[in-house]
């Protein structure tokens, strides 16, 4: 009897792992779109690191795909929390044997395994984000996200009083690391005597951690807080001290109301509709590009009542200035920490000396090891 | 000064999940049961507790439901390892895997929520009035949430418990050895199934603190291994509740201090600091080995099943 009892328990208890397992991870797109038939048989998967409802970069990425799915009324599929090893390609032919001939690869650990089933494939469409691999078939793409992150350097910089800025970094990579000489670059053309402190969490993904690094930085006399992490940890530590904070990824408003003033923002949709509705043409190329402002793959979130005075028309200048091409980031005199020339006078650096960046600007604290 | 009285103060704060949820494996596994499941639980607790935070905005229930889902977490575990005597490492391990899928499954349309301001408040810290104005002590113990003081209050009262109370005896007999327990009358079920419900109650707080309190909202995989840190911290603070205290804290900051190096130049690794806590746990457990020192060793029928009929 107890035998029986327990062996039921222990189905119930695997059954509803195996439940809880799948419908978290096997959800499709929303097929159910039947009165906007689309009259043609384009079918998009999507491939997600993280959950999409993380509020963060898998998020920001299939807020594309809604998009997309609005705009062209075309069948979308997508796969959450995907691990990147193996398992990509297994996921990635499972979506072709679904129908999908259009495939969005979006973290850069996906790169290898794309470009083999891509190789596999030469008939389905690939696009890979953040990482340098082309094929025929094969398209790689990124946003600059150092644009909006200068926009919102020149926020914290009109706003901090201390001159002590506070960011949350999650590992010190290029695309990190830019991102921080970014925003270091924008706080100095407002504010030249502020400089930017930077912990590392060493984690894309920790709430608690996170809101730890800023409380540190908090402490050491930061007041505001930037962050290039995944969770609102930071933005929550900033609203409990009464300081402020710029977020990431997503309009952060609601987590810290009386902290966030805005946030660096992916926008995929645009360019996610205008790769799709090329394939559609038969007029889509494999191609390699890393998109701007211009291109409206990334902005700079609406300004809250947090942010200071002036700070709009400043952003807004320098974002049209950097549009048309008049402001560049990465110009000539730049220092690094030592107080070393880098790049010197009259001189920009390359999109790919910026693309392998591995060290601060001057004004930076922080150490990257 | 100020920076370590801040750093000390946010040392207990990060402490405080991982003393609850130590709190909790060390009176399950004084009954005699091994949970590895303080992670799952945990998680269970965060994501209940977030969503009755949500759903009433009253701080009363949303611990209280955070505790019973730990419970009801642990309870699982009970009827599988107490009546029908399955391992219990991996029933334990089950646990955890099925509460984080469990969590991360009913979380899913709480992502990105902001709990209602009034918990907000509730949650705030609370001096003390007279405590808090005692110079370093005050604002290091006496400047918090009032879940800090409750994880004070809650170690105090286990210690007395187990070390000064017949039933605390009764539930350390039935850890060392159920059988002579047994033949003194004590009812080893009922002394294992409420124990381990009670620190799967703690569990589910632990992870409830990291939700309503310290982060606060949910992000799946809130509690990002510290279940696993609690387990570690049960054998540094040999299945003593006063202990544990110490040690939570003792672990708490040093998962902060890594962001306080960072910047002043100290060569030293996050990744070595992050190792700390588990390097000092084996330490302790090769010290207490070589000691052969009976005031460290685990409860002596601990993970071992037991059977009447065999006795």
């Amino acid at each position: 009897m107890k035998k029986a009892l327990s062996l039921i328990l222990v189905l119930i208890l695997s059954l509803s792992l195996i439940v809880t397992g799948c419908s978290s991870s096997t959800s499709k797109g929303s097929q159910g779109d039947a009165e906007q038939a689309p009259e043609n048989d384009i079918k998009v998967g999507f491939v997600y690191v993280g959950p999409a409802g993380d509020m963060g970069w898998s998020w920001a990425h299939d807020q594309g795909r809604l998009y997309l799915e609005e705009k062209l009324g075309v069948v979308t599929m997508y796969k959450e929390s995907v691990p990147e090893g193996p398992d990509v390609e297994k996921v990635l032919n499972d979506m072709i044997d679904l129908g999908a001939n259009v495939i969005f690869t979006t973290s850069y650990g996906f790169m290898d395994y794309t470009e083999k089933v891509a190789k596999e494939n030469p008939d389905i469409k690939f696009l890979h984000c953040s990482g340098y691999k082309q094929l025929d078939n094969m398209s790689n793409y990124f946003g600059r996200m150092i644009e909006p992150r200068y926009l919102s350097g020149i926020v914290a910089g009109m706003k901090t009083e201390t001159d002590i800025i506070g960011y949350v970094a999650a590992f010190p990579l290029p695309e990190v690391i830019r991102g921080i000489n970014a925003f270091a670059l924008g706080v100095q053309s407002v504010n030249p005597d502020a400089v930017v402190k930077v912990k590392w969490v060493n984690s894309w993904y920790d709430p608690a951690r996170e809101k730890d690094a800023a409380i540190a930085l908090l402490d050491e006399g930061a007041d505001v807080i930037a962050q290039h992490a995944d969770t609102p940890g930071p933005q929550q530590a900033a609203e409990e001290r009464g300081k402020w904070s710029i977020g990431y990824n997503a309009d952060m408003s609601e987590m810290a109301p009386n902290a966030y003033m805005t946030a660096p923002v992916w926008n995929w949709g645009a360019y996610y509709v205008e790769q799709v509705q090329a394939v559609i043409d038969g007029t889509w190329e494999s191609s390699s590009v890393w998109l701007g402002m211009k291109d409206g793959v990334v902005d700079l979130a609406p300004l809250t009542k947090n942010a200071p005075e002036g700070a709009q028309e400043a952003v807004d200048k320098a974002k049209e200035e950097i549009i048309n091409g008049t402001l560049q980031i990465f110009a000539g005199p730049l220092k690094d920490q030592t107080g070393t020339v880098r790049v010197p006078e009259g001189t920009v650096m390359t999109d790919d000396e910026v693309w392998s960046m591995d060290w601060f600007v001057e004004g930076v604290e922080g150490e990257i090891n | 000064m100020g920076l370590t009285i801040s750093f000390l103060a946010a040392a207990i704060v990060a402490g405080t999940p991982l003393l609850f949820a130590t709190l909790g494996e060390i009176i399950t596994e004084r009954a005699g049961n091994l949970n590895l499941g303080v992670e799952g639980m945990m998680l269970m607790g965060a994501v209940m507790g977030f969503q009755v935070g949500m759903d009433t905005g009253n701080p009363f229930l949303s611990v209280l439901a955070a505790m019973m889902a730990g419970a009801l977490g642990a309870g699982i575990f009970a009827i599988l390892t107490v009546s029908f005597r399955t391992n219990q490492v991996v029933t334990g391990l089950a646990l955890t895997t099925f509460g984080t899928g469990f969590s991360g499954f009913w979380g899913k349309q709480l992502v990105g929520q902001s709990i209602p301001q009034n918990l907000k408040t509730f949650f705030k810290p609370f001096p003390i009035p007279g405590l808090s104005d005692i110079p370093f002590i005050g604002p290091v113990f006496f400047n918090h949430d009032w879940l800090v003081y409750l994880g004070y209050i809650t170690a105090i009262f286990l210690g007395i418990y187990l070390y000064r109370t017949r039933r605390g005896l009764n539930l350390r007999a039935v850890g060392e050895n159920p059988a002579a327990a047994d033949a003194a009358s004590v009812n080893i079920n009922l002394y294992k199934y409420l124990h381990i419900l009670l620190g799967g109650a703690l569990c589910g707080l632990g992870g409830a603190y990291l939700s309503l309190v310290y982060v606060p909202s949910w992000q799946e995989n809130i509690t990002a291994g510290r279940g696993w840190i609690a387990v570690a911290l049960v054998i540094f603070a040999a299945w003593n509740p006063y202990k544990a205290l110490l040690g939570s804290y003792l672990f708490g900051g040093l998962d902060i201090i890594g962001f306080r190096i960072q910047g002043t130049g100290f060569p030293i690794s996050q990744y070595f600091i992050d190792m700390l806590p588990y390097a000092v746990t084996i330490l302790v457990l090769v010290v207490v080995s070589l000691k052969k020192s009976r005031a460290y060793a685990p409860p002596k029928a601990l993970g071992i099943p037991y059977f009447r009929e065999e006795r």
